[in-house]
C-alpha cells in the first residue's frame, strides 16, 4: 500500500490547519466574517479558533502547578473562594474626615469586609488644605488630611484590630501611615495587630499617576524605608501595593500594565535587597494592584500570567526559603476609563462583567466602580449597588465553588503564555537600559503608554472598537443620575482646624520632630520612626513633606506626549 | 492625547505638564504668546480654577485667548463657567476629532471678534 503525495501532505497538517484550510477557509470566502481582523482591547489580534495544538507545548504540572503550590497560575491558596471570599474592598472618602468616617461606618453596616480610603488632592500631593495651591480642592475627590486629628476623627468607633485598612497614599506615604499607626498607639492597640495596605509606589507617579513628591531616587528610598519598619515592626502589613492599576487608567494595554507593574515590583525588590533586606523579610509583604478591563479573557489571562511570572522572577533571582515570597497577592478594581458619561446605567453592566473577570482571574479583593463615577464621587445608593455587584458574584453565581475553573481552556491558556512572552519582551527593554528607574528617567514607559491611549482613541473614534453608548447605539438623550454633592462649607471647616491644631499643639515638641526628620533625611537613618514621632507631635502632611522636599529636591512634570 | 491630536493636527502646543498653578498657565499662554488655552481638570477644583484663570486672563490683557476644557466637569456646572468666560467644556467620551474641529473653527473666530 502507498500513500499518495497529496494524503502525506494531508496527513502532516495539524487538525486545526486542517480546519483552518479545508473547512473554514471555504466558509468565511462565501460568507465574510463581521471584521477583517479580530483584536482584544490591547490590539493583540485573535484567531478564530484556538485548539489542544496552541496548547501542545504547555506542561500543566511546570506552568500551572496545582493552587497553592508554585508558580501559583491556579492561585495562591490551596482553598481559593471555598475558604474564604475574595475581601469586597470599597474605595471611599470625600468631604471631611466626619463624612467619610459615616461612610465608612455605613460600608461596614452593608457587608463590605475592608476599608479603603481615598484622600483628597492635596493630601495625595503632600499639601496641607490650607496651601494655596489647594484652593478648591479640599475633601472633593477624596477625604482631607492634614494632622493626626484628622485620622482620628476618620477612625473613630472603628476597630482598628479588626478591620484591615487599605489606603490610596503614595508621595507621602510613610507621614500619613505614621499617621494611622499614631492613632492606633493612642488606642493602646499594638502595632503587630495592625493589618492593611498602604500604595505607596513611587514608580507608577512618574509612569502614570502624577501625584508625585520628591525625585525618583530618592522617593525609592522612602519606599524602601517602609519596606524596613513593617517588616520588622508591623508585621501584617502590606507595604506596597505595586500598581498597574493607574498605568492601565492612563491608556496602556493589558500588557504593558501587567509588565511595568511586574517590572516595577522587581525593582523595588531590587532597591530592598541592595539596601541589605532579607527578601525572606519583606518580599511577602509586597502585594499588587491590577486594574480590570472589559475584554474579559484577556483580563483574566493577565491575572494568572502575573502569578506565574512573578514566583518564576523572585524564585530565578533570590531563591526565597519564605514561600509566601513567590506569591503575588492581588487587589483588582474595575476599570474607570471604561465607564461612561452617556447612558450611565450601561455601566452597571460593565462593572459586572469586569468583576466576574477578576473573579476567574482569582484576585484576592476586588473594588466594583459605581455607574455615576464618570460625574462625581459615587452615592451611597450608587456604591451600594456596586457593591450588591459583588455580592451576587460570591453568592449566586456559582462561580466561586471551584478554584480557576477555566484553566485549560485552550484561548485563555494561549491568552496567558502570550502575556508572559511579551513581558520577557518588555523586560529585556527594561533591563537593557539599566532597570525601571532608569527606564522612567528616560521616559520610556511614559511613551509607550502615551502612543496605546492615542492608538486605542484612533480605533474607537473610527469605529474600529466600539464602546456601546458612544460610537455606536448613542441616542443623544440625557439620562439624570443623581450625584453627589460635596458640602463647600469643607475648605473653610478643614481650615479652622488645621489652625487650631497649630495654634493649641506643644511648638517645642513638634520643632524638634521636624529637625529630627530633616537630620534623617539628610543623614540615611531610618525615617519611619521620624515620622511617627512627627505624627505625635500633630505635624502636618504639608510641614513633613516640605521637609522632605527641602532635603531631596522637588520633581516637575517633563511634559511627555 | 489631547496635545497629541492637536499636534498631528498641524498646531503648535505647549503642554505644561500636570499640577500648574492658574498664574503658571497664564504666564505661559503670554510667554508662548497662545491662541488658546485648554484644561483638563479632574480634581474637583474647576469651580475656583477658571473663573481666576480667567480673571488673570483679562488682567494681562488676553482677551482674544480661546479658554476651553474638559475632565470630570459635572453639566450643572456649565452654565457658571461660561459666564466666567469658559467657551466650551467637554464631557468624557469626546471626541479627539471634535476637539481639534473645535479649536479649528474657534480660534480665528475668538481672534476676529475682538482684534
Amino acid at each position: 500500500m502507498s500513500v499518495s503525495r497529496g494524503e502525506a501532505k494531508r496527513l502532516s497538517k495539524t487538525p486545526k490547519q486542517r480546519w483552518l484550510e479545508g473547512v473554514y477557509g471555504p466558509a468565511t470566502k462565501r460568507r465574510p466574517e463581521r471584521k477583517p481582523r479580530f483584536s482584544t482591547i490591547s490590539d493583540d489580534e485573535i484567531e478564530p479558533l484556538y485548539t489542544a495544538d496552541d496548547i501542545a507545548d504547555l506542561d500543566p504540572h511546570r506552568d500551572l502547578g496545582l493552587p497553592g503550590e508554585f508558580p501559583y497560575t491556579r492561585g495562591v491558596q490551596p482553598s481559593m473562594y471555598r475558604g474564604r471570599l475574595w475581601t469586597m474592598r470599597q474605595f471611599a472618602g470625600f468631604g471631611s474626615a466626619e463624612d467619610s468616617n459615616e461612610r465608612f461606618h455605613y460600608l461596614l453596616s452593608q457587608g463590605v469586609t475592608g476599608l479603603s480610603v481615598a484622600f483628597d488632592m492635596p493630601t495625595l500631593m503632600g499639601r496641607d488644605s490650607d496651601d494655596p495651591l489647594s484652593r478648591g480642592e479640599v475633601g472633593r475627590e477624596g477625604v482631607a488630611v492634614d494632622t493626626l486629628r484628622d485620622m482620628e476623627i476618620l477612625f473613630d468607633r472603628i476597630p482598628l484590630d479588626q478591620v484591615t485598612t487599605s489606603m490610596t497614599i503614595n508621595g507621602p506615604a510613610s507621614i500619613v501611615w505614621a499617621m494611622y499607626l499614631a492613632t492606633a498607639e493612642k488606642r493602646g492597640i499594638a502595632f503587630d495587630r495592625l493589618g492593611g495596605t498602604i500604595q505607596n509606589d513611587a514608580l507608577k507617579e512618574y509612569i502614570a499617576q502624577r501625584e508625585w513628591i520628591v525625585p525618583v531616587k530618592p522617593a525609592m528610598g522612602l519606599v524602601v524605608d517602609t519596606f524596613r519598619y513593617g517588616s520588622r515592626d508591623v508585621p501584617r502589613w502590606n507595604t506596597i501595593s505595586v500598581s498597574g492599576y493607574h498605568i492601565r487608567e492612563a491608556g496602556a494595554t493589558a500588557l504593558q500594565e501587567l509588565a511595568f507593574t511586574l517590572i516595577d515590583g522587581l525593582e523595588y525588590v531590587k532597591w530592598g535587597v541592595a539596601a541589605g533586606l532579607d527578601p525572606n523579610d519583606f518580599v511577602p509583604h509586597l502585594s499588587f494592584f491590577f486594574d480590570v478591563h472589559n475584554d474579559f479573557f484577556e483580563e483574566i489571562a493577565k491575572f494568572r500570567a502575573a502569578r506565574r511570572i512573578w514566583a518564576r522572577e523572585i524564585e530565578r533571582r533570590y531563591h526565597p526559603t519564605n514561600e509566601r515570597a513567590l506569591m503575588l497577592r492581588t487587589h483588582a478594581q474595575t476599570a474607570g476609563v471604561s465607564l461612561t458619561a452617556q447612558q450611565p446605567y450601561n455601566n452597571v453592566v460593565r462593572v459586572t462583567l469586569q468583576a466576574l473577570a477578576a473573579v476567574l482571574g482569582g484576585t484576592q479583593s476586588l473594588h466594583t466602580n459605581s455607574l455615576d463615577e464618570t460625574y462625581a464621587l459615587p452615592t451611597k445608593e450608587a456604591v451600594t449597588l456596586a457593591l450588591r455587584t459583588q455580592q451576587l458574584i460570591a453568592h449566586e453565581s456559582g462561580v466561586a465553588d471551584t478554584i480557576d475553573p477555566l484553566a485549560g481552556s485552550y484561548y485563555l491558556e494561549t491568552l496567558t503564555r502570550r502575556m508572559e512572552e511579551g513581558f520577557e519582551r518588555y523586560l529585556g527593554e527594561i533591563e537593557g537600559m539599566g532597570g525601571m528607574v532608569e527606564a522612567v528617567e528616560r521616559g520610556y514607559p511614559q511613551r509607550e503608554i502615551t502612543e496605546a491611549a492615542f492608538h486605542f482613541q484612533q480605533q474607537v473614534e473610527e469605529g474600529e472598537k466600539v464602546i456601546v453608548g458612544i460610537n455606536k447605539y448613542a441616542t443623544g438623550e440625557k439620562t439624570h443620575v443623581p450625584t453627589l454633592e460635596i458640602d463647600p462649607e469643607v475648605e473653610r471647616k478643614q481650615n479652622a482646624r488645621l489652625q487650631e491644631t497649630r495654634k493649641t499643639r506643644d511648638a517645642g515638641r513638634w520643632g524638634e520632630s521636624l529637625e529630627a526628620l530633616r537630620q534623617a533625611a539628610k543623614s540615611g537613618d531610618e525615617l519611619m520612626p521620624r515620622f511617627l514621632e512627627a505624627a505625635r507631635a500633630n505635624a502636618s502632611v504639608g510641614e513633613q513633606v516640605q521637609v522632605l522636599k527641602g532635603v531631596f529636591g522637588e520633581y516637575h512634570d517633563p511634559g511627555y506626549f | 492625547m489631547v496635545a497629541r491630536a492637536l499636534r498631528d493636527a498641524g498646531m503648535e502646543v505647549i503642554y505644561t505638564g500636570v499640577h500648574q498653578t492658574p498664574e503658571q498657565v497664564v504666564e505661559t499662554a503670554l510667554q508662548e504668546d497662545a491662541d488658546a488655552i485648554g484644561l483638563s481638570l479632574l480634581s474637583g477644583a474647576h469651580n475656583y480654577i477658571f473663573p481666576r484663570i480667567s480673571e488673570l486672563m483679562k488682567e494681562k490683557g488676553l482677551d482674544d485667548v480661546l479658554l476651553f476644557g474638559g475632565g470630570i466637569i459635572p453639566e450643572a456646572d456649565w452654565p457658571a463657567l461660561r459666564k466666567v468666560g469658559v467657551e466650551r467644556v467637554f464631557p468624557p467620551g469626546a471626541t479627539l476629532e471634535e476637539i481639534t474641529t473645535y479649536v479649528r473653527e474657534a480660534v480665528p473666530k475668538k481672534r476676529g471678534v475682538e482684534v
